[in-house]
């Protein structure tokens, strides 16, 4: 008898599960101290490629977020006539804007202004939205019902359309540009944190807590909620992706923060006008923000096949 | 029910066929993990004959459902059969291309798994799924698979084929539903119909009910069987040999009647012993622990694998894996030793320990917690659904009252109602007298205290981000008043006296296996000195072997602490081994409550006694009246009037067990039963209904009583 054909012959289902291997050895005898979470995050982040590659930009971006001003090669406000619209160059890679100023800093500095401004955002609607869903989750009923229709008016205007009204009305400053972003992504933070809750509030380490007299208060702040962190990450990672897109967008609208500033959306705006002799005035800072939106989305999609059981399907 | 001579006869019917229609030799089964490479089947070998059934027994990480899939080339696609050879009917399986093995499947191999659910495609009538197996393999035209399809539901007692076909899946029961996979899978004739746990989601009473059909089947088909469970009392049931796994290679094979009262390998012996016996004396013992754990795949024992846990190890078995050999007719055995393996009850006497002797209910002044006709009813959009519908129970101090019901009966609901996560309805629960607040939110601390709860799945009943330790200082802080320094010293004594080491103390439940969880969510009960703890199927869902200790940790425990349990479990063996008193329960209502050795003697309720002629108990002498249970539990929105058992009971009466509510006679000591039938008639017709092990009862066929209403949704 030959050695059998070793070539895969199953009948092409899904991949057994990482975690529900994980989940039968655990069933059997003594459990073992495995590696702490983080190591085995990072090891499958190696694994998956896709998701290595947007993290490991999202990294440089980061970087470049905090020593943007330091590492740009020249000032980014520095005017210089000679250089007009000039094209990349070995000394001015990006090429040069109407004025003369150096693309590439002013993107590198301008990476700080959209951190700044999505990242707040996001964080703000994170800590609002968590605080929200936790609360809608887990008293039910009618108050859950009156807060998620609240929060359906916000989402059923579209977005773009909102902050431009709101930033209208409020005049478009870097606080009011955080607050618009935070109001724009709270609902969908409540929602996510809201199934979350919904799940876990019927667990029996919860009606544990329940037995021993725990109060509302206590379960869903020490026991619901640092379950929740791993969905709740990766949401907050998508958000910070969109809240780039939205950052770029008003300012290209010019609702964003005010020249000199190196705002992207912005950059793009005044570069309209030369677009056919100098395309590179627009397309720098366009195809910076194409790369940071797609290199989160592939890191936050990643997280979310990590951290998330079973890949986290929808 | 098959009887020994009926298993006999169908034996002697099958030796004509030398050829064994399903050879597996020297299997190598291998996953591919993150980890790297699990060898999860290792060299393994057996055969399976017309007509013959072959029982694969072990426990979680045995590897026998692997086996099973690997052999017929149906693994997940991290799985790689990587030596060996299977044959089906002389034909070699490991070398066939994809397409020749897909005609293989389903025509020739037919499978049963665990969850008929999943096994059916919800969108798709009954009638529609099984043609299509007639009309894929059997070539069948419309109107042909139709009328096969009424014939094959007609032979597994399918009431009323035709208005079922017309049926959806999620509009039968759960017994039913299994009953229609096994016609499928029968549809054609299979060589190999392999079962993998076919019955492990099913009650007790359904299970009885397929097992038979089971048994049935194996006579009219030609089909080999190969039946996969952990559990020991359903291979009695019907199978001829039986083979145990043990972390992926087999310790030992024989025929049924050999391993059970002779087997040659201690894992066997060991595992025998884990079970509960039924036992309806006073004195309780201890069962069986097998030392250490199961060990991981990727790290075995240099020599034979079960020496690290082996009562019987020598030096030199650890030196070399002995193989799998016959040393008697037909018996094979991985053990070095096989000779010095004693007999399983001489074994059983000397590896247990008499550890209490059951209480008797005692006067009320001992009771600590009381429960008066409780109702815990819920409002639906339909009606309203009476979860709990009258129950009275008595819990004494120190001692075990055991909850014991099938699905539907009503039995967490009450023990969440006494420990207030759902408050009841109707009715009166109290402690010492003082009657109990409905929720835990208006429970003061010290009634909080008294009161604990352990919960069924071990997997959710530890916060997953909140170390050992940190759940079981918990509760000492809260509702003990600890400091931290006073609170992490009592629950490092709390984690030895559950006999795990110190070390586990800052351990995430991840890291521990599901056995240990348990314990610690037992330790984290018995946190606050409770006088009262609440065990909700805190066992169903672990090994054999853990199970058993997990048993004797709690009663070693309350022989200790002198704590009250309330244990609920579905398991009729485990209940009456933990406790001093029973109660039955049914669609809400108690049927019969008293002293464990009462309610385990005649008389019986009626349901009580199919509970009991329904438990697969792991012996093949003994002989079970066969008292089945036809239909299936109504829903709680819809009770039937009178005596809610009336639709299924064995021994309905008449009209009046539909008209009035039955009254509750009373026997000796606390024992009632609910019940139209006078006591002594009762116990006049059940005289001989469960044999527990020795010569009363009738041996050749037992008539069978079945009671077939055609219920179907």
């Amino acid at each position: 008898m030959g050695k059998p054909d070793l070539t895969d012959q199953s009948p092409g289902t899904a991949t057994v599960d990482e975690t529900a291997v994980e989940d039968l050895r655990a069933r059997q005898g003594r459990g073992r101290p495995r590696a702490k979470s983080w190591r085995l995050y990072g090891r499958r982040l190696l694994r998956r490629p896709a998701a290595l590659v947007g993290t490991v930009i999202f990294c440089m971006f980061l970087f470049l977020a905090v020593f943007g001003p330091w590492v740009a090669p020249y000032d980014y406000q520095k005017q210089n006539a000679d250089l007009r619209l000039d094209a990349p160059s070995l000394s001015h890679p990006f090429g040069a804007d109407q004025f003369g100023r150096d693309i590439l800093s002013r993107v590198i500095v301008g990476t700080r202004n959209i951190f700044l401004l999505g990242g707040f955002g996001t964080l703000v609607a994170v800590v609002i939205g968590t605080g929200i869903g936790l609360l809608a989750g887990y008293i039910g009923g009618m108050g859950d019902e009156i807060i998620m229709r609240l929060l359906d008016v916000l989402l059923s205007f579209p977005s773009l359309l909102l902050a431009m009204v709101l930033l209208a009305a409020a005049g478009p400053s870097n606080l009011n540009i955080v607050l618009v972003v935070a109001l724009l992504y709270i609902p969908m933070v409540a929602r996510v944190v809201r199934s979350m809750v919904l799940d876990l509030k019927n667990k029996e380490f919860v009606e544990a807590a329940r037995v021993r007299g725990e109060g509302r208060g206590y379960i869903l702040v020490r026991e619901i909620l640092p379950n929740a962190l791993p969905p709740l990450l990766v949401e907050a990672s998508m958000r910070f992706s969109y809240s780039i897109f939205l950052v770029a967008s008003l300012g290209y609208l010019g609702l964003g923060v005010q020249p000199p500033s190196p705002d992207w959306g912005l950059q793009i705006n005044e570069a309209r006008n030369f677009f056919q002799i100098a395309p590179w005035v627009l397309l720098f800072p366009a195809c910076t923000i194409a790369v940071l939106v797609v290199s989160t989305n592939l890191m936050s999609d990643g997280l979310r096949q990590i951290m998330l059981p079973g890949g986290g399907r929808d | 029910m098959a009887s020994v001579m009926d298993r006999a006869a169908s034996a002697a019917a099958a030796s004509p066929s030398p050829r064994p229609v399903f050879e597996v030799e020297g299997l190598h089964v291998d996953y591919l993990t993150e980890h790297g490479v699990l060898h999860a089947v290792r060299d393994v070998s057996l055969a399976i004959h017309e007509h013959e059934s072959f029982g694969l027994v072990g426990e979680s990480g045995s590897g026998k459902s692997t086996l099973a899939m690997g052999a017929i080339r149906y693994l997940a696609s991290n799985g790689r059969v990587t030596d060996g050879s299977v044959r089906l009917n002389g034909v070699e399986l490991l070398g066939l291309s994809r397409k020749e093995l897909r005609k293989l499947w389903g025509a020739s191999i037919g499978v049963v798994y665990q969850s008929p659910l999943s096994a059916l495609n919800p969108s798709i009538p009954i009638g529609r799924q099984l043609a299509e197996v007639a009309r894929l393999h059997l070539d069948m035209d419309a109107a042909a698979a139709r009328s096969r399809v009424a014939e094959m539901l007609t032979k597994v007692a399918m009431p009323d084929p035709e208005a079922v076909m017309r049926r959806y899946p999620h509009q039968l029961s759960g017994g039913m539903l299994q009953r229609c996979v096994i016609a499928m899978a029968l549809m054609t004739n299979p060589s190999l119909l392999i079962m993998d746990e076919p019955t492990t989601a099913l009650d007790v009473t359904t299970q009885a009910v397929v097992l038979d059909l089971v048994a049935d089947l194996k006579r009219e088909f030609d089909s080999a069987i190969l039946y996969i469970t952990h559990d020991l009392g359903v291979i009695t049931k019907i199978c001829d040999r039986v083979g145990v796994m043990y972390a992926g290679e087999f310790m030992e094979q024989a025929a049924l009647n050999d391993l059970f009262a002779r087997p040659l390998h201690p894992y066997t012996l060991d595992l025998l012993g884990c079970v509960p016996r039924f036992d309806p004396t006073p004195e309780k013992r201890s069962l069986v622990t097998i030392p250490g754990a199961i060990p991981r795949v990727d790290e075995l024992p240099p020599g034979c694998i079960f020496a690290p846990r082996c009562e019987f190890v020598e030096e030199a078995c650890t030196r070399a894996r002995p193989p799998l050999r016959e040393v008697e007719a037909g018996h094979l055995t991985a053990c070095r030793r096989w000779e010095a393996v004693p007999p399983p009850e001489e074994y059983l006497r000397e590896a247990t320990e008499a550890v209490r002797t059951a209480g008797v209910a005692a006067a009320e002044a001992d009771a600590l917690v009381e429960v008066e006709g409780a109702e815990v009813h819920f409002k639906a959009p339909k009606g309203v659904i009476r979860a709990v519908d009258g129950v009275d129970l008595r819990v004494c101090v120190g001692q075990t009252l055991g909850v014991v019901g099938e699905s539907g009966s009503g039995k967490t609901t009450v023990a969440r109602a006494i420990i207030g996560l759902t408050p009841a309805t109707g009715g009166d629960i109290t402690l010492r007298g003082d009657s109990l607040p409905r929720t835990t939110g208006k429970r003061s601390r010290s009634t909080l205290r008294e009161i604990q709860m352990v919960f069924q799945n071990p997997d959710a009943s530890l916060n997953p981000t909140r170390s050992v330790g940190d759940a079981i200082m918990r509760p000492l802080r809260l509702l003990g008043d600890m400091s931290r320094e006073e609170a992490k010293r009592r629950a490092e004594e709390l984690l030895r006296a559950v006999s795990l080491p110190v070390s586990y103390f800052d351990r995430l439940p991840h890291e521990l296996s599901g056995g240990e969880k348990q314990r610690v969510a037992i330790a984290r009960a018995f946190a606050a000195d409770p006088d009262l703890i609440l065990c909700d199927e805190p066992i169903s869902s672990l090994d054999v072997s853990v199970q058993g200790s997990l048993m004797n940790l709690l009663m070693q425990l309350q022989v200790e602490k002198q704590t009250s349990y309330l244990f609920i479990s579905h398991d009729l063996s485990a209940v009456q081994h933990l406790s001093d008193t029973i109660a039955v329960v049914y669609l809400g209502h108690a049927m019969e409550v008293g002293d464990a050795v009462r309610v385990l003697t005649p008389p019986f309720h009626p349901y009580t006694e199919a509970l009991l002629s329904a438990v697969p108990l792991p012996d093949p002498d003994v002989q079970q009246k066969p008292i089945r249970l036809g239909g299936a539990v109504p829903s709680a929105m819809d009770v039937p009037s009178g005596c809610r058992f009336h639709p299924r009971c064995p021994r309905f009466l008449g009209e009046i067990c539909v008209r009035e509510e039955p009254p509750w006679r009373e026997g000796e000591g606390n024992h009632r039963i609910y019940c139209h039938i006078p006591l002594d008639e009762l116990a006049r017709l059940q005289a001989q209904t469960l044999v527990f092990g020795d010569d009363a009862g009738d041996r050749d066929g037992a008539e069978r009583e079945e009671h077939d209403d055609g219920e179907v949704a």
